[in-house]
This record gives C-alpha cells, sequence and structure tokens, in this order.
C-alpha cells in the first residue's frame, strides 16, 4: 500500500459493469466458498498497546469459554453438517492451535478443508509490528501448518483483522497467492504488492454469521435466510462472482442455529448454480484464466 | 512504536490449554452421558432471582440490568423488583402448570428480605442455586480474596438459614468470576457452577468443581434484550434448538441439555407469559424432554464417572 497517502493504493478502480464474465468450472455462475474461522483465543494475553483483547479483566469468563465451546463442540457439529452437503472449508487458521488442539486441525484436514493464516491467536494483534516481527509470524504460519498438516498456505486473514501498511507486500514476497482482508469486490482483484503477484479474495463481514448474530441480531433463521438471498442474488446476476460464508463454531455450531444453517447448504447445493469449492481452488482458477479472454456481460 | 519481544513468544503454546483450571475434553471423545427414563434432552430451567441495590456499586463492575439514571433511579429499581414479586410468581405457576422442576439462582439478599419467596421456591420442590449477594456482588479479578471469599459464604449462610439447605450449585453475576473463583467456590464446599460455557454437557475442572454449563446464547437476557428479539423468535429458538439436540442424541447416543436461562424481570412480563407458557407446554409434550434441575442433572453425571 502507499503508507501515508489518503488513498492506500491497493488495487485499481474496476466498475462492476461491463466486465467479462467469470466462468467459474462446471460454466457455475457463483463460486461459493465457507470459510470456519478455527480460532485459539488466549485466556491471559499479553497487552498489544494498539487494541485491548479481552474486555473485561482475565479471566474473561464467558469471552473465553464461548471460544473454547468451537473447539469442544461446536467444530464437529458445524464440521459434520458441511460434509454431509458437500462443502469443504477453507479454514481461517490462529496458528497455534495446532500445537493446542491438534485433533481439530486434523479433523478438517482429513475433510479435505484447505488452511489460510488468521495469525497465531486472535489475541495477539499486528498493530505495531515491526518487519522483522511480521516476518516472523508470516514464517511461522508457513511452517507450523506445513508440519501439522503437510499443505503450503495460499492465503492470508489477518489476526483479528489487525494489519500493518506492510502486510501485503510480506505475504505476496513469501509466495502466498491471495488475502482475505479487503472488502472492495465481490469478484477476486489483483492488488498492488512490490514483489509477486496476490489478489483479494471475496471475503465477507456482511455475512460473516458474527456480524449476522452480534452486529445486526438477526435469529438463526433471519441470518439463514440472508445467505440464500445473498446466494441467489449473485447466481442469477450470473457473473461469476465468488460468494463466502465466513463462520465461527462458537456461533453456527450452537443448537438453536445449526438447523437453520443446514438448510441454507441444502438448498445451495440443491440449486445447481454454484461451483462449491475452496479459496485456493477459486484463485487457481482465477490465475489460470488470466490472459484469456472473458465473455462480455 | 515496536512491540515488546515477548509480544512474539508463547509460553502456553503447548498441547491442551493455555490453563490448568480443566482439560481438553471434546464432547464427542465423551463416553454418553445417560439421563434417566430413556430421556434424552434435559431441559434446565435457571431463573436468576436477583435484588438491585438503588446505589449501585461499579466493584469490581457494574451488574448487567443495573440503575443506569442519576441517583434515584426508581424506574429500573422498581421494573427489576416487578419481576420478583409479579413476574417471578407467573414463573413459579407456570412451571406448576408445565410439571417443570427448575433452578432458581438467587441472591443471599432475596432470603434475607422477602424470606417467603425462598419458602414458596422450596415448596414447589425447586432447587436453589447461589447466586452472590446482591446484585453489587460482582466477581472479577482485582476484588480482594478476602472479599471475595466473604461475598460467597455469606450468600451460602443467607440462603441455607431461610431454606434449610445449603446450596450446591454457584451462577456469578454475569458468569464473571476471578482467577480464585474455582478454588473459593470448591473451598466453600459448592459442588458445581454455571458460568462456563464452552460446553453443552457437564464437565469436572481439575480441583473437583464441576461446571454445569448454563447457554448464555440461550437465555432471555441475550435474545430478548440484546438482541431485542420477539418472545415468539424466542420460542422458536428454543425449540429450534431441542429438536436438534433430540436428533443428535438419536444418532450419537447420550443424553444432551438445553438450558434456559430465565429473568423474571424480561420473560415475567404479561405480553410474553403466554408464549412462554405455550413453549413450557410444547417442551413438555416432547417425549425426549426430561425437565431437571441442576442439582438432579449433577447427581446422574457423577453417578456415571
Amino acid at each position: 500500500m502507499h503508507d501515508g497517502a489518503p488513498d492506500p493504493a491497493l488495487y485499481d478502480f474496476a466498475a462492476y459493469r461491463d466486465r467479462p464474465v467469470i466462468r467459474w468450472p462446471g460454466d457455475k455462475s457463483v463460486a461459493v466458498w465457507v470459510s470456519p474461522n478455527l480460532e485459539y483465543y488466549e485466556i491471559d494475553p499479553p497487552a498489544n498497546p494498539h487494541r485491548k483483547s479481552w474486555t473485561k479483566p482475565h479471566p474473561d469468563v464467558v469471552g473465553y469459554s464461548h471460544r473454547d465451546h468451537a473447539n469442544r463442540v461446536g467444530h464437529w457439529r458445524m464440521a459434520d453438517v458441511m460434509s454431509k452437503h458437500g462443502f469443504p472449508g477453507s479454514v481461517s487458521l490462529s496458528i497455534a492451535l495446532c500445537q493446542h488442539h491438534p485433533d481439530v486441525v486434523a479433523d478438517a484436514n482429513a475433510r479435505g478443508w484447505e488452511f489460510f493464516s488468521h495469525g497465531i491467536y486472535n489475541t495477539r494483534y499486528s498493530y505495531g509490528m515491526d518487519e522483522a516481527q511480521e516476518r516472523a509470524i508470516i514464517e511461522d504460519s508457513i511452517r507450523t501448518v506445513r508440519d501439522a498438516t503437510g499443505q503450503t498456505i495460499r492465503g492470508w486473514l489477518a489476526p483479528a483483522l489487525t494489519h500493518t501498511p506492510r502486510t501485503l507486500d510480506l505475504i505476496a514476497e513469501y509466495g502466498l497467492d491471495y488475502t482475505c482482508d479487503l472488502y472492495h469486490d465481490d469478484q477476486p482483484m489483483p492488488v498492488k504488492v512490490k514483489s509477486g503477484r496476490l489478489i483479494s479474495m471475496p471475503y465477507s463481514l456482511e455475512v460473516n454469521d458474527h456480524y449476522g448474530f452480534f452486529i445486526y441480531n438477526m435469529s438463526p433463521r433471519d441470518y439463514a435466510r440472508t445467505l440464500i438471498r445473498q446466494y441467489q442474488r449473485l447466481a442469477d446476476e450470473g457473473t461469476g462472482t465468488v460468494m463466502c460464508i465466513p463462520l465461527h463454531s462458537y456461533l453456527i455450531g450452537q443448537p438453536h442455529r445449526i438447523g437453520a444453517f443446514e438448510e441454507v447448504l441444502r438448498h445451495i447445493a440443491a440449486d445447481g448454480r454454484a461451483w462449491i469449492t475452496r479459496a485456493g481452488d477459486i484463485a487457481t482458477h482465477w490465475f489460470a484464466q488470466q490472459g484469456q479472454q472473458g465473455v462480455p456481460a | 512504536m515496536t512491540l515488546d519481544p515477548a509480544y512474539l513468544e508463547y509460553p502456553h503454546r503447548q498441547l491442551g490449554y493455555d490453563h490448568t483450571l480443566y482439560d481438553w475434553s471434546p464432547l464427542k471423545d465423551r463416553k454418553p452421558l445417560a439421563w434417566p427414563d430413556g430421556k434424552s434432552v434435559a431441559v434446565w430451567a435457571v431463573v436468576s432471582l436477583e435484588w438491585f441495590p438503588i446505589i449501585p456499586g461499579d466493584t469490581p463492575f457494574r451488574a448487567p440490568g443495573h440503575m443506569q439514571t442519576a441517583y434515584p433511579d426508581y424506574r429500573h429499581y422498581t421494573a427489576r423488583e416487578y419481576g420478583t414479586r409479579v413476574g417471578f410468581y407467573r414463573l413459579l405457576d407456570a412451571f406448576a402448570k408445565a410439571g417443570v422442576r427448575a433452578s432458581v439462582a438467587a441472591n443471599g439478599a432475596i432470603a434475607e428480605r422477602y424470606p417467603s419467596i425462598i419458602r414458596d421456591i422450596v415448596a414447589a420442590g425447586h432447587e436453589i442455586i447461589a447466586h452472590t449477594t446482591d446484585m453489587n456482588g460482582t466477581i472479577a479479578t482485582g476484588l480482594p480474596e478476602d472479599a471475595e471469599r466473604a461475598l460467597i459464604a455469606q450468600s451460602l449462610d443467607s440462603l441455607e438459614r431461610v431454606s434449610g439447605t445449603r446450596p450446591s450449585g454457584w451462577l456469578s453475576i454475569a458468569r464473571s468470576q476471578s482467577w480464585n473463583t474455582p478454588r473459593l467456590l470448591k473451598e466453600a464446599g459448592v459442588a458445581y457452577c454455571c458460568d462456563w460455557v464452552n460446553d453443552e454437557l457437564p464437565y469436572a475442572f481439575n480441583n473437583g468443581l464441576v461446571n454445569i454449563p448454563l447457554n448464555h446464547e440461550l437465555s432471555d437476557r441475550q435474545i430478548l434484550n440484546v438482541q431485542q428479539q420477539s418472545v415468539d423468535s424466542y420460542a422458536e429458538q428454543i425449540l429450534d434448538a431441542h429438536d436438534w439436540l433430540a436428533a443428535e442424541a438419536d444418532r450419537e447416543g447420550g443424553g444432551r441439555l438445553l438450558p434456559l436461562h430465565l429473568t423474571p424481570y424480561i420473560i415475567g412480563l404479561p405480553y410474553r407469559m403466554d408464549a412462554f407458557e405455550h413453549l413450557l407446554a410444547d417442551l413438555a409434550a416432547r417425549p425426549q424432554t426430561w425437565f431437571a434441575r441442576g442439582i438432579d442433572i449433577l447427581e446422574h453425571f457423577r453417578s456415571q464417572q
């Protein structure tokens, strides 16, 4: 990015109208990927001078134990529903989960899910890191996921969405293909980086379960209807967009929510217009299409 | 400002948790827990019965539902008292009608101020859980250990004096504990707490204290008050949860737990009570339902360990 400038110069403007249509494999009109955030929040993290972690003195019992529900209960319930309907996950991973609860990571890996880095812990923020520190967490992420799963991470979602002006340049330099940190489009877009190449992978805050339940205060069924409307609109537009469903199993895996969510997966799977896939596969397909002439909308 | 190098050190990055309060145990790996009579879903109603002094305390924090205006805050003082005088009796009647035995998490101050309520609870066969002293009795790290110990003892003593039974269970205000709380509760003879929401079945802390998770997301406060959804939506969500848990119990074996955390000044309002009574009737009509008190859940958990 252009550090200190009013326009961070992350990408060029490109209006949605008159773009070439993106053809997803099987001639599907919308690529749908599900992104479970598999996280570890520390009970007593050190303070970052730029952002407080827990709102209460440690231990923040509800804050911590709610997140812990994900690993003890929520993940398994959510993952079974996803597998049942043929949805792989692209995991936004707190890297230290590989050490704390390797069985959760192994389960996701065995299901054929992809992993990208969401920082070491969701209680360690990038704000204030110098370049060496930021390189350390990127290198830690690559090494730890490789050791735990055999996979090489291709993407990044900054821990708790905390960035520095150099984050995107660095992940591109390390060979990562996509960032989930930019929300300016419904299609993958090139990101300007100092070296290498990087695209923005459409993730979503708006239909993130956290936003649905705690920003918009939706009921479980309202959230499910929201996801179906989001999907229907993108499929109807037929321009080759990406729909991401970002999840936290301590939220979507609650017993009053998972049933309504299962209906969303059933709907999308039955509709036939969705390429149900992983973020890395979307990136691969997008890169492969570059240089080819798109079809005018 | 560059971060301290220690910010990238992870002394507790290890197998299991970054604390020693309880051990790692995913629910799916545990021996199934059976409820009596082949029931698969324990429905555990927990009513918080609270007294808010009109002069609020902020040490260590102000309780949810506490006074909000400049002194004297008649509106919140009396609206909370409405719950205790009126809403709670609607709940007692609704429980009797549906055959529900519940747990009542009462402030010690309820026993001291309104002993007849305690006697009505006991006479109906409900359990009393200790819920600190009054709504100024909040707990968090920073509260001196002696003060916390005294607060726990005072709550248990007040409730025992009037009810005749020393409570086995504990619920903190806002489920907020200090680092000392699990130890102090154990030392005070408390068998279980309801503060940690990380599971859907009882489990034991390493010191022997049991936690029966009282899902805060399914509480009337969260759904009706915080998220501002309707009581009809609340009832639908509880039934959806029951459907899911019953099906999961069938599929995977072992009982499940559906906690209903209730607040008399929230659910006990006239315009919400019909829907709540319908909900209890719907739950009672389901063959999987076992209406249980915390002490019953604890007993079944312990006998199967």
